[in-house]
């Protein structure tokens, strides 16, 4: 077990918490910074992908890990983000000033959209987000002047410091900036007070009031701050697909990003890269599956959302903290070998009709 | 005229959302938790019927009545072997649940059936009757009565079987009726089934005008804004409502010209929406307030 001894007030502030965590987390970003000479370019689109989803998956952790507010409406986000990017590239603002818009427009959107229903709680807040979602893609497909329609709007690839979009390396760098900066952002923002009065929300609404944490307002700026995460990801998420289309920004990939942060582990910023890889790399794990399954089943379309479907319960029911909860649980095994206890972990839990008020 | 004629079309929509929004509020009127597969269970029933009246070439009522007896089945273990497990987990979890088993019920359906349209020969398909000038098709007929009869039995299970009151008593406090020794886990399993049963009916009512695919899953989120308007956690509520939905969605229909294009698909959600901004306790809610959750 590892204690650290406090000895001034900057070592309480600051993101490293010892020199462990500066060794290994200086370690991945050089290895992230290397990667491209590591690996071939198909292998580096992928890694951009995983990148991509980790920022959208930031922006919904903020909301449904941090604050407890569901959103089944996410890919809505993307959406806004892609088709707000394409578009002001297209009119030809360049890309380091359509960047800063397209956040602040999604900010824009998610205050928009959280003022109305903040009054919602738990099922009703994913019953409208959902619904929400429904008519933003009714909205990509009509308003046809601004997104194309189902004919689809082509996404100009523009040239950074005379370097290509094209070029899968500089892409990769662009996005592993911006991943980079969301997770830097996002932890500043959740130690600050802001961050603090999500969490009190999140653990109970009453005791978050009572100590004066103005509920409505921060309810609003977590869907606000949310939605510029996942609208900056659907930014960068434009020049990956390269060509938009409404049908890409459906409910299936709305509830895509909410298997990220359960896979990946409700309430931890690690979670959302696990997350990530995860679902990024869930369409090759289930080509692998399928090849050792017998052809009757294995070709079948119906196979991906079963899978899909089957995972997400089996995390909700055996390993409801996701991947990261279960790295906390080795690490705590060996930290305090042989003394661990099952109990560390157990689920609290909370009972209906005595709970809620 | 033609106003008359959409509303009874309206209605026999409408009666599908309700129904399948019945689910909704049974379980979660007991349980707290929302049922987001009620859809997929829906889907589930139509080709179950599908299999069992078009391929096994059963007679129409006795395979609508095995449908029903299965998918209640289902549904009970459904609530008995997985979603109890997740009793005292937040919200968040059941609806996470929920939304998984019905990711894992559409792809079963898309494997085990295929993703062909199918439709089966019912003793309504076809036929229409007129009355004063309206056309009234026996598959619209066959649903709103079918809706009038479910609704009516549920009504006296609830009043009068035991069952039924100890249904209504450990929805109105769980730890009570257990100490009036009612099985509360065993009645919360019978009314997923129940709930499921409803679905089951709805789908196969339905199979005749939609036909049996995967999508027809969907029909669980417009019958979202069914039980939100009528105040989810009331029975005649989420009938109303959903009749409500389906009459918005036909007149949205056929007067887009006027409105916008496309707001057909949209209304039951801009309703949903709207309900739950301007008036969110529905309009038969026997509460003073939202519930919250």
């Amino acid at each position: 077990m590892r204690f650290i001894f406090k000895t001034n007030y900057a070592q309480d502030i600051n993101i490293a918490r010892h020199g462990g965590d500066k060794f290994w987390y200086s370690t991945l970003i050089i290895l992230m910074l290397a990667m491209p000479l590591l690996i071939d370019d198909f292998y580096l689109g992928e890694i951009s992908y995983v990148c991509i989803l980790a920022i959208a998956g930031i922006g919904l952790m903020i909301l449904s890990g941090y604050t407890g507010l569901a959103s089944l409406g996410h890919a809505a986000f993307l959406g806004i983000g892609a088709y707000t990017h394409a578009f002001l590239l297209t009119n030809g603002i360049p890309f380091f000033a359509s960047i800063p818009i397209v956040v602040i427009v999604s900010f824009m959107v998610g205050a928009l959209i959280g003022i109305p229903i903040l009054r919602l709680t738990g099922m009703y807040l994913a019953i409208a987000t959902l619904a929400l979602g429904f008519i933003a893609e009714h909205v990509f497909i009509k308003w046809e002047h601004f997104t194309g329609g189902n004919r689809g709007m082509p996404v100009p690839q523009p040239e950074i410091m005379g370097m290509s979009f094209y070029d899968s390396a500089t892409f990769y760098y662009v996005c592993l900036a911006f991943l980079i900066l969301s997770m830097f952002a996002a932890i500043n923002i959740l130690r600050s007070p802001t961050g603090r009065a999500f969490v009190a929300i999140r653990d109970s609404e009453i005791a978050a009031q009572s100590l004066g944490v103005n509920i409505g307002l921060y309810k609003a700026l977590s869907f606000a701050i949310s939605g510029a995460f996942t609208g900056l990801a659907g930014a960068l998420l434009a020049h990956y697909i390269g060509y938009l289309a409404p049908d890409i920004f459906n409910i299936f990939l709305s509830l895509s990003l909410l298997l990220l942060i359960v896979v990946g582990g409700m309430g931890s910023l690690h979670g959302t890269v696990f997350g990530a890889i995860f679902v990024g790399y869930l369409p090759q794990l289930i080509a692998i599956c399928r090849d050792y399954l017998p052809s009757s089943i294995g070709s079948q379309p119906g196979l991906e959302p079963m899978l899909f479907g089957l995972i997400l319960v089996l995390f909700i029911l055996y390993e409801p903290l996701g991947i990261y909860g279960r790295w906390v649980k080795i690490k705590l095994f060996f930290q305090l070998f042989p003394t661990y206890k099952k109990q560390t972990f157990k689920k609290q839990k909370v009972f209906t009709k005595s709970d809620r008020v | 005229m033609q106003l008359i004629q959409l509303i009874i079309d309206g209605v026999a929509s409408g009666c599908i959302y309700g129904l399948v929004a019945l689910g909704f509020v049974l379980i979660y009127k007991a349980t707290e938790t929302i049922n987001f597969a009620q859809g997929d269970i829906l889907m589930l029933g139509a080709f179950v019927a599908f299999s069992l009246i078009g391929v096994l070439g059963m007679d129409y009522i006795l395979g609508f009545a095995l449908t029903v007896v299965i998918i209640a089945v289902f549904g009970f273990f459904l609530d008995a072997v997985v979603v109890r497990q997740i009793i005292g987990q937040p919200p968040f979890a059941t609806v996470m649940l929920t939304i998984g088993i019905g990711f894992i019920l559409r792809g079963f359906a898309s494997i085990f059936w295929g993703t062909d349209i199918f439709s089966f020969s019912t003793p309504f398909s076809g036929k229409i009757t007129e009355f004063n000038g309206l056309i009234i098709s026996y598959v619209n007929l066959s649903i709103i009565i079918g809706t009038v009869i479910l609704v009516s039995v549920l009504y006296l299970f609830f009043t009068f079987s035991r069952i039924g009151v100890a249904m209504r008593a450990s929805s109105e406090n769980q730890l009570a009726a257990y100490y009036m020794g009612i099985p509360v886990k065993f009645i919360f399993s019978l009314i997923w089934s129940i709930s499921a049963a409803t679905a089951a009916i709805a789908g196969v009512l339905l199979a005749p005008i939609t036909l049996v695919d995967t999508s027809i899953s969907l029909i669980g989120l417009k019958a979202f804004a069914a039980a939100v308007l009528g105040g989810f956690g009331s029975i005649p509520g989420a009938i109303v409502g959903g009749i409500i939905i389906g009459i918005v969605e036909q007149l949205c229909g056929t007067y887009e010209n006027y409105l916008f294009e496309g707001i057909r698909e949209i209304s039951a959600y801009l309703v949903l929406i709207l309900t739950l901004i301007i008036y969110p306790r529905g309009l038969f809610s026997d509460k003073a307030e939202v519930k919250k959750v």
